[in-house]
């Protein structure tokens, strides 16, 4: 688990400078203590050094430097949260349709007085995690297994908390024999008209259809180091500039931080994470992601369903940037 | 987000087309005379949103809607091209404002509600203005209390929309489950090709499912799965033909017969 996983295992080379100086702060505690020398003046010396860095380096990150924490290998996954923030989890893993699929982990638990079927994204942290989850690349299966807990959650009348973490939806052989597409289609459908609420959250990667997949609902907030957009910036790059290594421009161009997609109006909240990313504090960035999800379970609570349904469908309805052509332009275009 | 597979062959000029489907030099006029499909190996050329409406609604009846509408260009999205640029050329070179029209029409006399896709505009993408118009078409058949019949033809996702684009898949499918929840009909036909976020969202979720022979539907590209996991892909792979036999289609229907099943099926579910 991230929480217990020494950051100083990983880091990317912006994260390296600010590694240094707390690596020369550990080194200089431990000599305080082993030796019981005074050295508290050149510690908070070094503690100043950090903090600057980290403010110059964080508050100024790239759009792909984004990318990359959302996908930081010491990064908090979605069942890491549910383990800090959620009581009682009790995974329920049957999709009743072909097999169990372990990118996507469904199951009950409770936040403070709420019962919650909670659809988990999953990545793996371990290698053979990592290959039994397909490295938090859902298979149909897994968009069926999350329908099939929907419908349960439907039934009892538990909300429905999402949470995200893919690079996409699994691209193989099997996944298309199994009807990839139709199930991503089917949970579009089904969650448009799902009669609980239902609360979706970003925290690392939003990628494509294969987050949309579970990704249809009430409230949309993304953690602020996540991402969301319909293609990796390297695949987009790799089409559009016919470049995979500019990835970083496609990033840019596809405005898919969460900062870009707040004021693009399609998701509503931005939840604050620790300043270095979720991986420096994942206790505090649970913390947070914790309170939001309390306050708007608490607020989607007492909403009937009518006005529930009638509100999500006209959050995707109003969706969309299109002109009507002046008729001038009309003229314009040669007829076929 | 899928490239066109094969090489654009949209029935350019000259004598002789070459045909994808079994590489033949084959008549234009032959190739023409039968609604664009080949006469050797029945492989179904691509054709138009325009064309479409010719094949599968009564003469004259088609009263098309929202013609008007148009791409903007919200994320001022600059790649290799501009995509304002783009747009601009699209319309130029197809003579449709965007990869969809949609409208209503008669089918062998009964009322429906026609919207069709055109790969020759940016391959088929959908951006706001496809979605929009999709979730139009539901909405104007669930007023009308009409079925709705569409044409699928895309390599995906607009990517220059980025999150808007992917939006329109969840908003086409909310507007559908509306028109289902209310009793109403709708038919999805698949034509080569419908892959990406448009067989992950609308053209899956007819009530009958109709693809022509020979088409390529499905979800992520062969070349990306061959790339991304090393596997060797059968030759039939993501065709109408294999979609049929692995559950995900309700009928394959040769390009002349699509109208009078429209028809029939229309006479069932209305």
């Amino acid at each position: 688990m991230a929480a217990e996983t020494n950051q100083s295992d990983f880091a990317y080379k912006f994260e390296a400078p600010i590694l240094e100086v707390e690596k020369r702060i550990k080194h200089l505690s431990e000599r305080a203590t082993s030796r019981h020398e005074d050295l508290s003046a050149e510690i908070e010396k070094l503690e100043r050094e950090r903090d600057r860095l980290l403010e110059e380096v964080f508050s100024n990150l790239s759009p792909y430097q984004r990318v990359r924490l959302a996908r930081h290998p010491m990064r908090p996954q979605p069942m890491d949260y549910v383990r800090m923030i959620f009581t009682d989890f009790i995974e329920l893993r049957g999709d009743r349709r072909f097999g169990d699929d372990r990118a996507i982990v469904t199951g009950l638990a409770r936040l403070d007085e709420h019962e919650v079927m909670v659809v988990a994204q999953h990545k793996g942290r371990e290698t053979r995690e990592k290959v039994a989850a397909n490295f938090g690349m859902p298979r149909p299966e897994g968009y069926r297994k999350a329908l099939h807990k929907m419908k349960l959650a439907e039934k009892f009348g538990f909300p429905v908390v999402c949470l995200i973490d893919t690079p996409g939806a699994a691209p193989s052989l099997e996944a298309e024999e199994r009807g990839q597409a139709m199930a991503i289609a089917e949970n579009l459908f089904t969650m448009a008209g799902l009669r609980v609420p239902i609360v979706i959250v970003i925290t690392g990667e939003g990628c494509s259809g294969g987050a949309l997949g579970v990704g249809v609902g009430d409230r949309f907030a993304m953690q602020e180091n996540a991402y969301y957009s319909v293609i990796s910036p390297e695949g987009c790059a790799a089409i559009l500039w016919k470049d995979g290594e500019r990835a970083a421009e496609a990033a840019g161009a596809m405005k898919l931080t969460a900062a870009d997609l707040i004021e693009a109006g399609i998701i509503d909240a931005v939840i604050p994470e620790p300043i270095g990313g979720a991986h420096r504090d994942p206790q505090r960035a649970a913390r947070e992601l914790e309170r939001y999800l309390s306050d708007v379970l608490d607020e989607l609570r007492p909403v009937p369903v009518g006005g529930l349904l009638e509100e999500r469908y006209r959050r995707y309805r109003e969706l969309g940037v299109y002109r009507t052509l002046p008729s001038t332009e009309d003229v314009e275009s040669p007829s076929v | 987000m899928l490239r066109p597979r094969r090489k654009k062959k949209d029935v350019p000029g000259g004598l002789f087309v070459k045909c994808d489907g079994c590489g033949e030099m084959v008549y234009r006029r032959n190739v023409q005379e039968r609604l664009q499909i080949c006469p050797e190996c029945n492989y179904h050329f691509r054709i138009g949103a325009r064309e479409r409406v010719r094949l599968h609604t009564d003469e004259g009846s088609f009263d098309e809607r929202d013609a008007d509408m148009a791409a903007c260009d919200p994320l001022h999205f600059v790649a290799a091209k501009a995509y304002a640029d783009q747009i601009k050329s699209y319309m130029q070179r197809t003579g449709l404002n965007e990869a969809a029209i949609y409208g209503t029409c008669r089918i062998e006399d009964r009322p429906a509600v026609f919207a069709a896709m055109d790969f020759r505009f940016a391959g088929g993408s959908m951006g706001s203005v496809v979605g929009e118009k999709i979730t139009r078409a539901a909405e104007l058949a669930l007023a009308e209390g009409l079925p709705l019949v569409t044409t699928a033809a895309s390599g995906g996702a607009r990517m220059q929309e980025s999150a808007y684009s992917l939006m329109q898949m969840a908003k086409t499918c909310a507007a559908l489950k509306r028109l289902s929840d209310a009793g109403g009909a709708y038919i999805s036909i698949m034509t080569h090709p419908t892959t990406g976020g448009v067989t992950a969202s609308w053209a899956s979720m007819g009530d009958v499912i109709i693809a022509e022979p020979g088409a390529l539907i499905g979800f992520a590209g062969r070349r990306v799965i061959e790339q991304t996991i090393n596997q060797e892909l059968p030759a039939d792979f993501q065709t109408a033909e294999f979609l049929l036999e692995h559950g995900f289609l309700d009928i394959i229907v040769e390009r002349g017969q699509i109208k009078q099943t429209l028809a029939r099926l229309i006479g069932y579910l209305s």
